[in-house]
């Protein structure tokens, strides 16, 4: 629709009413890909056309105006062109204030960054929709900080809410910051600590980096927040929304920076000077020397056996165990806990015989000296103890889980030693390889971090891709040596006791109260075990035991654990046989399958969706895999 | 083929603590026994009798606090004896008697073995670390009066002088002290003016001990790190650094140089003790003979040639007494 006024005295009510009804037909990008750029020509410096432009939006119908608005907030090069289209219609009209700062920024989140900068931008750039600009702020950062919509909302908005608070910021004048300063720190007190305590590591990125770019912006001098993160892609490009390109805002920030630059060069320079005189000249000291060389006669001795001097790690276990509880000497201490794994894999007779000491001094062994990967150490040393012997090691770690008086530190610890055990245990040992580079089931690596939920997926696709091409058990493709499960014998041990006291709150310990995070990595290192208990004895009663657990827990509001539920549903569905799956929990599959549907529609979060789609997947191919074996 | 590192010739036990000073007194003529004095950290310096390798004698006079630094004031019957319960003590041992004739009051808790030079006929200097932090102070015995006292200047972050060295070129000429600081550095300061005539950082970490070499004007220091520095004088009284030598392990304790200076010994806190030719810092030997760190070296002062000694003692309770180079 391309159209010319020739007249000056037309109605453009009417034309309104026709963009207004495309528009809400859905048609707003056909035409206002054309529409927008020939205005955004006409206004450039045609003032009535400016004017017309307005009235034609002010005309509108009200139950239009949305999408007329989005539409053009979508299409529009810029702000400023946006700006010069709309004029103050956000102003004057109530239901374009409403759509523009509180439905687009609040309520939707799937537009672009550049339909925030268009949007945002525009409220800037005019005196009379600044303090608009500023209530937008508040409100968003209202969003921000409140606990219960980091809980429950989606990570995609909150990132989108993420990036229009910073570029809020970006746009804000110094004098506008100073007014609502206290405002600004209350709020992201709030937020920070919302942000943090939350289990998702990309919740908690999205917190800090936002807190810092506020902080940045109301303590421009003076010490500001610096977290310690991982800079990936998505910090990158939240920061770079700081700075805005045109000239007048923002820039309070580069010269600060500079200036913090400097301050910290002087110092420093002049500590440089302080430093005493003058290094003096070696004087070169050889031939020279005229004297008779009467030195000559004094013959040197053997000196063959002056080496460094290095302490030696003791060579037995239970020498080891006396130095890690009660030796003083700090260098046969380090020795001993870098020596202490490979003792323990050498000798295992008489591993077995100190294991639950060694495991007790383990599990409390702290830090002394500063040795290089001691936390790494430790674990090994733990999970080469557990290996060698396991049932008893075994019941000690998992009685101590339950215990009180630990700290959440060693409670984690003890479930990220069961697991990587229980990975050792079940894989065979592969003599004179390297092992980094195997393990049966392909591309799999399990990291048992807060990353567990990642490889989940992955590990549950590749399963459910190698169930789908054979009728058979999906195996690796690689035929690989072969070797006895020793995990068969003790799963039961390392499964069973992590789940029975969970509903038994210590007075330092309680699961289901705040200790959320533990209980999150407690399930989804029962989705580990029971993964890897594939092919047991008792891979029946645990997966009764699993599907009863995570019965009584799917409602649970943290969704770390929703995904760690899940996954324990998941990786049952991969390693309880069939057969048993549907002779002896009929009931619990059907309950649980109508759980995971709802999970799918209703769950907020992505990840939980994905979990949910993918084991009721597995179910249905379980479903036909039984229909097609004939009786 | 080189021979393999002596043993020691003989080990004197019965301290029964840390030996952490020896001194010798072997220059008497006949009937008189040499002697090696001990200072152990339980407050007793034991007397040796070398001939018999027996302790002839026990002073207690530090009261339980460790003993540091002993040294004999012209002849073995006068003893000078620093502790760790802030004193000097001045002994007088002729005729069997053991009492402390005078003592001096330093108020410095530090470690800093005091530094004797004998000006004339019964008047001796000594430095001292004195109460205040930086400060050096040199008295003179036996009058106990306060010669100088030897103040860095302001900014000079010095730290405490860990070991000093009062020494002058000809009896006669004016005395000069070496002082080593905690920064690293050492310091030549002229006496009679109380001013430091030249500074030399010669470690990255406290200089332990050093010793001077008067002819060749030429001295050594040893620090808690891995390098031992050799620095000389010159004619303007300039220190300058003449070489370095980098040890296997770090950790110096002691350094003394032979007195006809043709060897020097080290104390390592590697338990080892090392023998190196003065002339060029040639390594001669290692003498691997104590089990925890050697806190002090000493040579004899025999007059005999062959019979000189070398004396260790360590951390370990013993004193082991080497016969090493004696044939030059």
């Amino acid at each position: 629709v391309c159209f010319t006024l020739g007249g000056s005295d037309c109605s453009i009510s009417f034309v309104s009413h026709v963009l207004g009804k495309i528009c809400v037909h859905g048609r707003q990008k056909e035409m206002l890909s054309v529409l927008v750029p020939r205005l955004a020509e006409l206004t450039r410096s045609d003032c009535i056309w400016q004017r017309m432009c307005w009235r034609l939006l002010e005309c509108v119908p009200q139950r239009w105006m949305e999408a007329v608005l989005l539409g053009f907030v979508q299409t529009a090069p810029g702000a400023d062109v946006l700006s010069r289209l709309l004029g103050n219609l956000v102003v004057k009209n109530k239901k374009a204030q409403f759509v523009l700062t509180q439905k687009v920024l609040l309520l939707q989140y799937s537009h672009k960054t550049a339909v925030l900068q268009n949007l945002l931008g525009y409220l800037s750039l005019d005196p009379l929709r600044r303090p608009l600009l500023v209530k937008v702020l508040q409100e968003l950062l209202e969003t921000w900080g409140s606990s219960s919509a980091v809980r429950h909302s989606p990570p995609e908005q909150q990132q989108y809410i993420s990036k229009a608070i910073l570029i809020c910021l970006s746009h804000l004048k110094e004098s506008e910051i100073e007014s609502c300063r206290q405002e600004l720190l209350t709020s992201m007190m709030e937020g920070v600590k919302c942000h943090l305590d939350s289990n998702l590591p990309r919740i908690r990125h999205l917190g800090m980096v936002v807190a810092e770019s506020i902080s940045l912006k109301i303590n421009t001098d003076g010490p500001v927040l610096k977290f310690q993160y991982e800079e990936d892609d998505e910090a990158r490009e939240l920061k770079s929304l700081l700075v805005q390109t045109t000239p007048c805002c923002a820039v309070p920030s580069l010269p600060d920076e500079e200036e913090n630059e400097k301050a910290a060069v002087l110092p420093l320079v002049s500590d440089g000077d302080k430093k005493s005189p003058r290094a003096a000249p070696v004087l070169p000291a050889e031939e020279s020397d005229t004297d008779l060389d009467s030195d000559d006669d004094l013959v040197p001795y053997d000196m063959s056996e002056d080496k460094e001097l290095r302490t030696k790690a003791p060579l037995y276990l239970r020498d080891c165990i006396e130095v890690l509880t009660g030796c003083e000497n700090v260098d046969k201490w380090e020795a001993t806990v870098k020596a202490l794994e490979s003792l323990i894999r050498k000798n295992p007779a008489a591993t077995r015989e100190v294991s639950v000491e060694l495991a007790k001094v383990l599990l409390h062994l702290e830090e002394k000296t500063c040795v290089e990967g001691f936390v790494e150490l430790r674990q090994r040393a733990q999970v080469a103890l557990l290996t060698t012997d396991p049932i008893p090691v075994a019941q000690y770690l998992t009685s101590q889980f339950y215990s009180l008086n630990y700290s959440l530190r060693q409670r984690v610890d003890i479930l990220d030693v069961l697991v990587l055990a229980a990975q050792e245990l079940s894989h065979p040992k592969f003599h004179g390889k390297t092992k980094h580079s195997v393990a049966p089931k392909p591309g799999i690596q399990l990291l048992p971090g807060s990353d567990s939920s990642k490889d989940w997926r992955r590990i549950v696709d590749e399963r459910i891709k190698s169930k789908t091409r054979r009728i058979a058990t999906g195996q690796a493709q690689v035929e690989l040596p072969s070797g006895p499960n020793e995990f068969n014998s003790v799963a039961g041990h390392f499964f069973f006791p992590l789940i029975q006291h969970f509903d038994r709150p210590l007075t330092t310990f309680d699961l289901l109260g705040e200790d959320h995070f533990v209980l999150g990595r407690l399930v989804h290192t029962l989705a580990v075990l029971m993964y890897l208990a594939v092919n047991t004895v008792a891979v029946t009663a645990m997966g009764k035991a699993l599907l009863e657990f995570v019965w009584t827990l799917r409602f649970h509001t943290d969704c770390y654990v929703r995904q760690g539920l899940l996954s324990c549903i998941s990786s049952m569905l991969l390693s309880v046989p069939a057969e048993r799956l549907l002779e002896d929990m009929t009931e619990e599959l059907l309950e649980t399958q109508s759980w995971l549907g709802d999970v799918v529609e209703k769950d907020p979060d992505g990840d939980c969706r994905r979990l949910a789609l993918q084991s009721l997947l597995l179910m249905e191919n379980l479903k036909k895999k039984l229909q097609s074996v004939p009786s | 083929m080189a021979l393999p590192p002596p043993d020691p010739q003989f080990v004197l036990r019965g301290t029964s603590a840390a030996v952490h000073t020896l001194h010798f007194s072997c220059g008497g003529q006949e009937p008189d026994v040499p002697l090696l004095f001990s200072g152990s950290e339980n407050g007793l310096i034991h007397i040796w009798n070398l001939k018999t390798r027996r302790v002839d004698t026990a002073l207690d006079g530090h009261g339980r606090n460790s003993v540091y630094c002993v040294e004999t004031m012209g002849s073995k019957d006068r003893l000078l004896s620093q502790g760790r319960d802030q004193r000097i003590c001045l002994w007088d041992l002729a005729e069997g008697r053991m009492s402390v004739m005078d003592s001096v009051f330093t108020e410095n808790v530090g470690f800093c073995r005091c530094s004797l030079l004998k000006v004339a006929q019964g008047r001796w200097l000594m430095a001292m670390a004195s109460k205040a932090l930086e400060e050096v102070q040199v008295l003179e015995l036996p009058s106990k009066m306060s010669v100088c006292t030897l103040k860095p200047g302001v900014g000079a972050k010095l730290g405490m002088p860990m070991c000093l060295k009062l020494w002058q070129l000809s009896c006669g000429s004016q005395p000069l002290l070496l002082a080593g600081y905690e920064d690293g550095s050492v310091v030549l300061w002229n006496l009679s003016m109380g001013k430091a005539l030249s500074q030399l950082i010669c470690h990255q970490e406290p200089v332990m001990s050093l010793d001077f070499d008067l002819e060749k004007t030429k001295g050594i220091s040893g620090s808690s790190e891995k390098v031992l520095s050799i620095w000389s004088l010159d004619e303007q009284q300039n220190l300058q650094v003449y070489k370095t030598h980098k040890l296997v392990n770090a950790g110096i304790s002691d350094i003394t140089i032979r007195p006809d200076k043709k060897i020097l010994a080290t104390a390592g806190w590697d338990h080892r003790i090392r023998i190196f030719g003065w002339k060029k810092m040639k390594p001669l030997a290692v003498l691997d003979y104590h089990t925890a760190t050697v806190h002090c070296v000493s040579f004899s002062d025999h007059k005999q040639p062959s019979e000189r000694l070398l004396a260790a003692g360590s951390k370990d309770h013993r004193i082991s007494i080497w016969s090493i180079y004696t044939q030059t």
